[in-house]
């Protein structure tokens, strides 16, 4: 069909009709996520006065961020053709280490935090380990996994603390330098923004870079693609998905500490339902469920559209109840425009 | 001096002989055709070449060189690159990064696409496939095709031998013509291919040598000029066995299997086989 023996094409092919800037937008995999996006905010500017003042974008935007930070992760993961059920706890998991770490031990609460970080990487190589070595799949292992730490969090929450929450760490030496970097707050224009923005807007960017510029992203989408191919030509299938489990433990462990610098205590029975969200995000985001293909910038479109959901229903007036059906719907819709941009990436031209 | 040479080669799984005895060689600018049923032992084989399996007798030579490889990465290394029927590619990605998977072009803490997306057009214009856009996801581009690309990367990072195993038996007839077509043109460059394919009408018209191999042992070796295509094409058939399913479907009764043996009979006679004796 198009393999020739004619001379060499002339610089561009005629072949190739010029694409316009709308139809190559239309084959990205975030453009269904930001359709979304900007008939949601439509809606709530119109039917929410409050959603339109600048307090409220900054609030929709930290909260976007929260889910966005972890959900970062969970694409890159999703595309690397696997997902983890653990991520919502092990985010909890981590502010605990950290929290109990620093108080009970008396120690600079950076001390708390370094073990936290190594904590929740064990977590990620576990997982990934366990994926890799025993071949179940990820379901299976992350929802192990994710019913482990849920139980780990309470009970030893219980045993050390002597209550659900860890104790107020905001009096421990390095308290206020840790704030500065996981937690704190700065204004522009008289808005009081929250700094989790700035590194939701960083990580964003450095996962789309290694995605679409490096050797890594390169293997990331062969391993989520065809995962015998990949391995078949070179790639370290299995390197790259302990990587990946671990940069998804890497990112909770953040959001981890920001919870914790941001409310100085922890309620151990936090977590659990939030790794759907991370999931939802990316999918909606236009993550295929199985591998291969995605971005970041669609995960954090799909975070955004339910940061501004959430607050967006409250603003409203709405029960806030409804978040959750529209949680599913949105779901729903962004599965099956999935499967339709799929199939169209597969019979492009 | 043989690129690839095997002598004697077998392998035992425990107390199962998988291969034994094999002879086998490929030298520059040579076709060595593998031919056999299922089960025959191909894969097996090209398992042993590709460095996923070791031989449990006889030699493998590289160069001259007796070598005994740990993984397909040292075959590799030596310029033994295999071509899998349904491994080669990932559907979703772009050409271009298919063509470099696992061997990416490097630049700083990137790599450089640029450099990669050109060499990937121009590598696969060089072997005949003139692609509108290597962007393309690679799913999209013909059976075929997809065989040619990955043949060509194979070609690009340095294989002296390549294997090809069982490339056309997914194929059309026209598609199967386009990879033999490559399989030519790879030999023309210097290199030495081993072409695994059950097909002798595939293999006769390109290869140098056959090897047919059945339940893990050589059925004959031979040179072009040592053979006809309808004598091939009768030792792959099975000869005697032609005779025997004609005479199994013959003693089931019934019109239809009678006429079928019928068929099966005549067949065998124009191949020009006579129970128990292979050229």
């Amino acid at each position: 069909m198009t393999a020739t023996l004619t001379a060499p094409p002339a610089r561009g092919d005629e072949r190739l009709a010029r694409q316009s800037a709308f139809s190559r937008l239309a084959g990205r995999p975030e453009i269904g996520a930001l359709v979304g996006a900007v008939v949601i905010f439509i809606l709530f500017f119109v039917v929410a006065p409050p959603f339109r003042e600048a307090p409220s974008i900054a609030t929709v935007l930290y909260q976007s961020s929260l889910y966005g930070i972890p959900a970062v992760g969970v694409a890159l993961l999703m595309i690397g053709g696997e997902f983890d059920l653990s991520a919502g706890v092990a985010v909890i998991s981590s502010s605990l280490v950290a929290s109990m770490t620093a108080y009970q031990l008396s120690v600079n609460v950076w001390v708390g935090v370094l073990v936290s970080l190594v904590v929740a990487l064990a977590i990620g190589l576990l997982n990934g380990y366990l994926l890799v070595r025993t071949k179940l799949p990820s379901f299976l292992v992350t929802l192990a996994t994710f019913f482990m730490l849920t139980g780990l969090n309470l009970a030893l929450t219980k045993l050390i603390s002597g209550g659900v929450a860890t104790k107020d760490i905001s009096d421990i030496d390095g308290f206020a330098s840790a704030q500065a970097i996981f937690a704190q707050s700065f204004d522009v224009g008289g808005v009081s923004l929250r700094i989790t923005l700035l590194w939701w807007i960083v990580f964003v960017a450095i996962a789309t870079w290694v995605l679409l510029k490096t050797h890594l992203g390169n293997w990331i989408f062969a391993v989520g693609g065809a995962d015998a191919s990949a391995r078949a030509v070179g790639v370290p299938v299995k390197k790259v998905k302990i990587g990946l489990f671990m940069t998804v433990s890497f990112l909770c462990w953040f959001t981890g500490m920001h919870i914790l610098f941001s409310f100085n205590t922890v309620q151990s029975g936090q977590g659990p339902g939030n790794e759907f969200l991370y999931i939802i995000a990316a999918v909606v985001g236009g993550c295929l469920l199985t591998g291969g293909y995605g971005s970041a910038v669609g995960a954090a479109i799909g975070a955004f559209i339910f940061g501004m959901t959430e607050q967006g229903i409250v603003l409203a007036g709405w029960e806030a109840d409804w978040f959750k059906f529209f949680l599913g719907a949105m779901l729903l819709g962004a599965t099956l425009l999935n499967v339709y941009v799929r199939r169209r990436a597969e019979t492009r031209k | 001096m043989s690129l690839v040479q095997l002598t004697g080669v077998g392998k035992n799984y425990g107390n199962i002989t998988a291969l034994s005895g094999i002879d086998l060689e490929v030298g520059e600018s040579e076709v060595t055709c593998v031919l056999g049923d299922n089960g025959a032992g191909k894969s097996t084989l090209i398992k042993i070449i590709a460095g996923l399996h070791q031989h449990s007798s006889g030699t493998y030579e590289v160069n001259g060189r007796e070598v005994h490889f740990n993984s397909p990465r040292e075959a590799l290394d030596e310029g033994i690159a295999t071509v899998y029927q349904d491994l080669a590619v990932v559907p979703l990605m772009p050409v271009w990064r298919n063509f470099f998977l696992g061997q990416e072009k490097r630049k700083g803490l990137g790599m450089d696409s640029a450099f990669m997306r050109k060499t990937a057009k121009q590598e696969l214009l060089d072997m005949g496939i003139d692609l509108r856009d290597v962007e393309q996801p690679i799913g999209t581009l013909s059976g075929g095709e997809r065989q040619c690309v990955a043949i060509s990367r194979a070609v690009y990072f340095g294989a002296k031998v390549l294997i090809l195993d069982e490339p056309t038996a997914a194929l059309g007839v026209k598609q199967s013509g386009v990879v033999l077509r490559y399989i030519l043109q790879a030999r023309e460059r210097g290199l030495g291919v081993i072409f695994i394919t059950h097909n002798p009408h595939h293999a006769f018209p390109v290869g140098d040598r056959f090897l047919l191999l059945k339940r893990g042992r050589s059925l004959g070796y031979y040179r072009k000029d040592e053979i006809s295509r309808d004598e091939l094409t009768a030792l792959m058939a099975g000869g005697a066995e032609l005779e025997e399913l004609s005479h199994e479907l013959d003693r089931g009764g019934g019109g239809v299997a009678a006429a079928a043996a019928k068929m099966l009979e005549q067949e065998s006679k124009e191949l020009g086989i006579t129970p128990g004796s292979t050229p």
